[in-house]
């Protein structure tokens, strides 16, 4: 029975995540039109969703190239190593009320160990191409993943606090007991949760090198970073292991912060955990696709200062928060909840004020002066 | 104030999409094979042959004097005069063709013509499978009736047919009095 519910579950991660990649290429292309004023593909299939079938192909069909010069085992094998960890990180994530492949107990921690063998692929891309911008986008690589790993779990680490278990599956139903009668405790709804899904958001954009901290792979600085010498199906495999890393990120924001599989209220509990989990993935895919229509690509040093000056004190200070909020359940407060809450709120809004106002102060406006 | 700019950058982008659905006036693509914007008036792209009446072959205004074949730059133009059995000139072009490929648009052709018989097409989509045959037009290709040329270029097509019936009018007249008006000069063709 348990053999059966694996394998069927293996086949289950390995179909739907595929499949939401191709419908997201092309839901991103056409929701990027719209956010510029563009129509986005229309033309294979019923408004364009077959697009994805005809890239497949088109992807399958071309040349693979590999460079004479190249490491031929390492620059083979990259794409793959990429893969899997990528689709062991769906393993612990619950996507309904018994839905998880492996309910470790360590779940939280198993997902950023095997995560952070991405940055591995990447490097082995980027070194085995024999190519000065794939070595340098890899090396851009490194120093952001690295980074933003520091802030994402420090951010994710609040949860682990307030909850006192790694296991995903424990996170989510501490999120159930309802709050003013209609209302799941999501971790979002407390400040120290707010914050903290602010950071990971950030943290998981740079770890998945989406737009806005896409600068590994900057086609208009070094052609395509770390994918520049690859080609064919194995270009199409990086891509499609850069989306299910979004996936698995989008799909932990949403159970350590968004409820998991609850409903966001009570009254509408009969609705099955998977459809909520859905929409819930949906939605943030569709946040991130807003923010690379939106911003402009970051310079490597604004990209690591943000992270080391502005995020991981954030995500420190956040960590104080959490233990206040903590303690402060137990307080005899006079306004209860309210109190709470802005008493936990304060702390994070001033330190955001002051660090921002620190932070940006080198970002004011540049006067330029010219030769007369 | 950090996140303000990137607050405004999420509004304004978030204006777009909604706009793009809701107002017309966004989206300015034109889905080309299916839909065209109006050509220009003065667009051009390369010469085609006029011919007056309902037959191609009979009405070509063409007399085959090949002033265009001598100063096209290109000489992207081949004629040959049509001659009878006793060998007399017909005033008609035997083979009239035009290579494409080579025709670099310049218009010398029409501006040189004297018997307005040469004038630019608009026509574009000229892709072909063979391109030397395929792109080597010949007096039937080429043959376009004035209707078309009034479609394409009504003003400069309306003052070229004025100027040629002033010139009719003139001909089938006797030598007029000199106290009448004399013909308009052409209006310059552009």
């Amino acid at each position: 029975m348990s053999f059966v519910y694996t394998v069927s579950g293996i086949v289950a991660i390995m179909m739907v995540f595929p499949l939401l990649f191709g419908i997201t290429t092309v839901l991103e292309r056409k929701g990027l039109g719209r956010l510029q004023n563009r129509l986005g593909p229309n033309r294979v299939g019923p408004f364009g969703f077959a697009q994805f079938v005809a890239d497949g192909i088109k992807m399958l069909t071309k040349e693979d190239i590999v460079p004479r010069t190249a490491d031929q085992v390492v620059h083979f094998v990259a794409p793959f190593v990429l893969l899997v960890p990528v689709f062991l990180s769906f393993s612990v994530i619950p996507f309904g009320r018994k839905l998880v492949l492996a309910d470790f107990d360590a779940g939280l921690l198993f997902f950023f160990a095997v995560g952070a063998a991405t940055e591995l692929a990447v490097f082995m891309a980027g070194w085995s191409s024999r190519n000065k911008y794939s070595l340098l986008g890899a090396m851009r690589a490194i120093a952001q993943m690295i980074s933003y790993e520091v802030p994402l779990v420090i951010s994710s680490l609040t949860v682990v606090m307030l909850v006192g278990s790694l296991s995903l599956m424990d996170i989510v139903r501490e999120q159930q007991p309802v709050r003013f009668g209609f209302l799941h405790t999501w971790h979002v709804f407390t400040p120290w949760g707010l914050a903290g899904f602010m950071l990971f958001l950030v943290a998981a954009a740079a770890e998945s090198n989406r737009t806005p901290f896409d600068i590994p792979e900057a086609e208009s600085e070094i052609i395509a970073g770390y994918l520049t010498e690859y080609s064919g199906f194995k270009y199409a495999l990086f891509f499609l292991g850069e989306y299910l890393g979004l996936f698995s990120m989008c799909g932990l924001a949403i159970t350590l912060f968004l409820g998991g599989w609850l409903a966001p209220f009570s009254f509408l509990d009969f609705v099955p955990g998977p459809i909520w989990f859905a929409l819930k993935l949906l939605a943030m895919i569709a946040v991130f696709i807003w923010a690379r229509g939106t911003l402009p690509r970051l310079r490597t040093d604004q990209l690591l200062s943000l992270a080391w000056k502005f995020m991981l004190p954030m995500a420190l200070i956040n960590l104080l928060v959490a233990a206040l909020w903590h303690y402060s359940g137990a307080w005899d407060l006079p306004a209860g909840y309210a109190v709470r809450w802005l008493l936990c709120a304060a702390p994070v809004l001033i330190s955001f004020l002051l660090l921002a106002r620190h932070f940006s102060r080198k970002f004011t406006p540049r006067t330029y002066r010219y030769a007369d | 104030m950090i996140g303000k700019g990137i607050a405004k950058g999420f509004i304004e982008t978030a204006r777009n999409f909604v706009g793009s659905y809701t107002e017309e006036s966004r989206l300015v693509t034109v889905e080309y094979p299916e839909e065209r914007l109006p050509q220009k008036e003065n667009a051009r792209n390369f010469p085609f042959l006029v011919y007056d009446g309902e037959d191609a072959e009979k009405g070509l205004r063409c007399v085959a004097c090949k002033i265009c074949e001598k100063d096209c730059p290109p000489q992207c133009i081949y004629i040959v005069l049509e001659r009878d059995e006793k060998g007399r000139p017909q005033k008609h072009p035997k083979v009239f063709d035009i290579d494409v490929s080579v025709c670099m648009s310049c218009q010398i052709c029409v501006e040189v013509c004297p018997f307005e018989a040469i004038k630019m097409d608009t026509e574009f989509e000229l892709s072909q499978t063979d391109r030397f045959d395929g792109l080597l037009l010949d007096k039937h290709q080429l043959a376009k009736s004035n209707e078309y040329y009034h479609k394409l270029h009504p003003t400069e097509a309306a003052a070229v047919d004025a100027n040629l019936a002033a010139e009719k009018a003139k001909k089938a007249a006797p030598p007029a009095p000199s106290t009448a008006a004399p013909p308009q000069p052409a209006p310059a063709k552009t």
